[in-house]
């Protein structure tokens, strides 16, 4: 759990973060959002005392993060950043091995949690060899999130991770980062200035603007309860894509015709969101239809594109009323 | 052209021994310096990379010391560590300085910064960020600094054997004193040579693969300081006494040669320069040197001069030389300049050298008071009847003398004068003189039969016993050769001499090269 209070920074003249508090729970994925310069990178460099606050407190579980030398609190956080930062006179191997040989493990520990990791980021096997600048964009990006994470850390902080891939590699590395285990039960800290990329993968999202915390919230609250002007402006040109990531079938379930059938194994989860059930119906072709399952209910829906979209429409009147 | 090739190479087989322990003593000067400067650079980079506000002022005086001449920075060096290889280290040092700063500096400034800071978000310490981050990858442009820093002292080093360091300089500057080429070349082929190679090496482990250099790199200190210890210093002598000579003094058989075969002196002995010679004497760092007998330092460092008893330094009296065109040309001018014949001694000549040496007064006014002195002086005459023009060598007793010449003319005669002082040594004057670019300069007997004119050795050992004879032999000899006159001679001798602090040439009772030979061989 991190805990920041009352914590500002000022660089010259400027304000760059002005009085922000937020906590961020254990197993949460927490985005910093807003433009440039609104102060979200300097609260993420705080967190590890990359930037050091004027003013307030920011601790980890209870215990200030200035009780200690940063060195030894920086080698319990991952840190992924936008242009890697991959050390280029060392081997991809060396690169992922920093922080254990920091941490005195011992070589083979090092070597078998390496080749997990490599495997798990699907980087080719005989990489480990290799320098940072014979690897494309998304491989060396994904060993500096094999670097971040190799030791386990409780917590990673991510500075705009995929913000320098192209969009095609940027959407690829994405879903694998949704789906990787391994950072489900972590606490991760990231900032973007990417709405799309914020929605996908946030559990809360921290709107930032001047160095003020605009609006803290789940996705679906910024979307659907924007505090002011700035927050629901913000989000307004992406609008409609954001609602289809945001919404899921559970939402909409009630809108759904009722068409009970008999729950079968590939039934999809009604967590699904609207998004993905249109590209899952859309490429179904002269068979627009698709089972979802509620798992609790232990119910499955037979629907078509047409009712899909329907109950969509349907939900968001019911969301403007509420 | 191969004939000169030939004897060049017979001259570095012949003096291989020399050749090779200069060589070394180069290669020793060389890195022993470069390493002390990359010890001293190198944190000196880290440090102003570290703290940006002090490279300003950090880059600039390592500039202005890389400024200071060569031989004014040896010479400050002597007060403060005397002479041999300790200043002359120093010195390379610090023109070796900048180089390695700069590029340490430029090399730390110029890395990726989302590098250092992922190096510190991965939690290293300072120590760690410097160590394996910053100075690997800074390593080829810190190796570029290394590399000029490299070929600058090899430059530099030859300089070191104006102060007793050695190295190949020795040989290059004898050369030059000696008008020797074979000399010259036996001392700068080589020097050019590891400047090549040198630089050559440097760029190849620059190319080298970083990640094969990181295994071996800490071999490079140790190459470095293998490399250095052949550099024996000098300075440990077997005899109390430690003597100082010139490069030209060296080769010459009226000079250490000399010394060696007619009086057997065996001293232990450092090549050195005249400029810093004397001071050297004066610091005690050297006890015997060898001087000019009319050098007014002689004077200022209270220097005296040891007897040459069995006479092996011949005459240098001091007489104008002209050539016979421009006796004609000039009707009376031959009558104004033996005005000076006989007028000024030995003793009288100390002194004017000692005013401009040493109490820093002009050479026109050394000379104008001196003139008043022997009623000699006479207001300019503003004429305009014709051009003479008077030529001197580039040391304080040639200017004066021109000086005098000048307003010799100027008060005695209708004619203007154009005053071509400071011409670099024997060899450019006297061309200048043959080729009608000055009209009369005054030169040596010494000097003319030796330098000049190159007879036989016996015949040379034969004349030069009596100064009479020595002046007539040049005298008829260059009006035959090169229709040059030698007007009457000015009085003092300006010979070589050796020469003892006085105080210490007292104790020891010391006062004749035989005297100095007795005391070396009883202790």
């Amino acid at each position: 759990m991190i805990t920041l209070a009352e914590v500002s920074r000022n660089f010259g003249n400027t304000r760059a973060v002005n009085n922000i508090s937020f906590t961020v729970a254990e197993g949460e994925t927490l985005v910093l959002l807003g433009t440039s310069g609104c102060g979200k990178t300097t609260t993420l460099k705080m967190i590890n005392r990359l930037i050091e606050p004027d003013a307030g407190t920011i601790s980890i579980n209870g215990k200030e993060i200035n009780s200690d030398k940063p060195e030894f609190l920086r080698r319990k956080i991952g840190y992924v950043m936008q242009n890697t930062g991959l050390f280029p006179h060392y081997t991809v191997a060396e690169n992922i091995a920093v922080v254990p040989k920091l941490l005195k493990w011992d070589k083979e520990k090092t070597l078998g949690r390496t080749l997990e990791l490599i495997e798990k980021f699907s980087l080719p096997k005989d990489c480990m060899e290799l320098l940072p600048h014979q690897l494309s964009g998304g491989q060396q990006q994904r060993v500096g999130l094999a670097r971040a994470l190799v030791t386990d850390p409780d917590i990673v902080l991510m500075d705009e991770p995929f913000g320098a891939l192209d969009n095609v590699t940027r959407s690829g590395i994405q879903s694998e980062f949704k789906a990787l285990e391994e950072l489900k039960r972590k606490t991760i800290v990231m900032v973007t200035h990417d709405v799309q990329e914020a929605f996908e993968l946030a559990d809360r999202i921290c709107l930032m603007d001047h160095g003020k915390i605009v609006q803290i919230g789940t996705p679906k609250d910024l979307l659907y309860k924007p505090v002011n002007e700035f927050a629901r402006k913000f989000l307004d040109s992406q609008r409609l894509a954001l609602e289809f990531k945001v919404i899921t079938i559970k939402d909409i379930w009630e809108f759904l015709p009722v068409k009970l059938i008999k729950s079968e194994e590939r039934a999809l989860s009604s967590s699904t969101d609207v998004w993905s059930a249109m590209e899952r119906l859309s490429s179904a072709g002269d068979h627009p239809v698709e089972l979802f399952s509620d798992l609790e209910t232990q119910q499955a829906k037979r629907i078509n594109f047409q009712e899909l979209s329907t109950a969509f429409h349907f939900y968001k009147q019911k969301a403007k009323h509420d | 052209m191969i004939e000169q090739q030939q004897t060049l190479w017979s001259f570095m087989t012949e003096q291989s021994d020399k050749l090779l322990t200069q060589t070394l003593q180069h290669l020793g000067l060389t890195f022993v310096s470069l390493l002390l400067a990359i010890a001293v650079g190198l944190p000196l980079g880290i440090l102003i990379a570290r703290r940006r506000k002090l490279a300003g002022s950090v880059l600039g005086i390592a500039g202005i010391l890389q400024t200071i001449p060569s031989i004014a920075l040896l010479g400050f060096m002597i007060p403060l560590l005397g002479i041999g290889a300790k200043p002359a280290i120093v010195a390379l040092l610090i023109y070796a300085l900048l180089p390695i700063i700069r590029n340490t500096y430029t090399g730390i400034v110029g890395i990726d910064r989302h590098i250092i800071e992922a190096a510190n978000a991965l939690g290293m310490s300072r120590t760690q960020v410097l160590l394996q981050v910053e100075l690997p990858l800074a390593l080829p442009v810190i190796l570029a600094g290394i590399r000029t820093a490299t070929v600058i002292n090899v430059g530099v080093a030859t300089l070191a054997s104006f102060i007793a360091a050695g190295g190949l300089g020795e040989f290059i500057f004898g050369g030059i004193s000696l008008n020797n080429s074979n000399m010259i070349l036996a001392g700068a082929i080589p020097a050019a040579l590891l400047a090549v190679i040198l630089d050559l090496l440097l760029s190849g482990v620059q190319k080298l693969d970083f990640r094969k250099l990181r295994k071996i790199r800490f071999l490079f200190p140790l190459l470095i300081l293998l490399v250095g210890g052949f550099y024996m210093i000098p300075g440990t002598s077997d005899t109390s006494l430690k003597a100082g000579f010139t490069p030209e003094f060296m080769g010459r058989m009226d000079g250490d040669l000399g010394l060696k075969s007619v009086y057997g002196l065996k001293i232990h002995t450092t090549v050195i320069s005249d400029a810093v010679m004397y001071k050297a004497a004066y610091e005690k760092e050297l006890d015997v040197i060898s001087g000019y007998s009319t050098d007014g330092r002689l004077k200022a460092f209270g220097l005296t001069i040891l007897k040459d008893d069995k006479g092996i330094f011949p005459p240098y009296y001091a007489a104008p030389i002209v050539r016979q065109v421009s006796l004609e040309k000039f009707p009376g001018l031959e009558a104004v300049l033996n005005l000076l014949a006989g007028k000024i001694n030995d003793s009288v000549m100390t002194d004017l050298n000692y005013r401009t040496d040493y109490l820093k007064q002009t050479p026109e006014r050394v000379a104008k008071d001196f003139l008043i002195s022997k009623g000699l002086y006479k207001s300019p005459r503003n004429g305009h009847a014709g051009t003479i023009r008077i030529g001197s060598k580039i040391f304080g007793e040639q200017y004066i003398l021109a000086e005098m010449y000048n307003m010799l003319i100027k008060g005695n005669t209708d004619y203007e004068v154009a005053t071509k002082t400071g011409l670099g040594g024997t060899k450019i004057c006297f061309d200048a003189l043959r080729n009608d670019q000055i009209d009369f300069y005054p030169e040596y007997t010494g000097t003319g039969l030796l330098v000049l004119l190159q007879p036989d050795p016996k015949l040379v050992k034969e004349i030069t016993r009596d100064k009479d004879r020595t002046y007539s032999y040049v005298k008829r000899a260059f009006q035959k050769k090169y229709q040059i006159q030698w007007l009457k001679p000015i009085g003092f001798n300006n010979s070589y001499a050796l020469m003892m602090r006085a105080k210490q040439s007292k104790v020891l009772n010391v006062t004749t090269i035989t005297e100095l030979r007795n005391y070396i061989d009883n202790n």
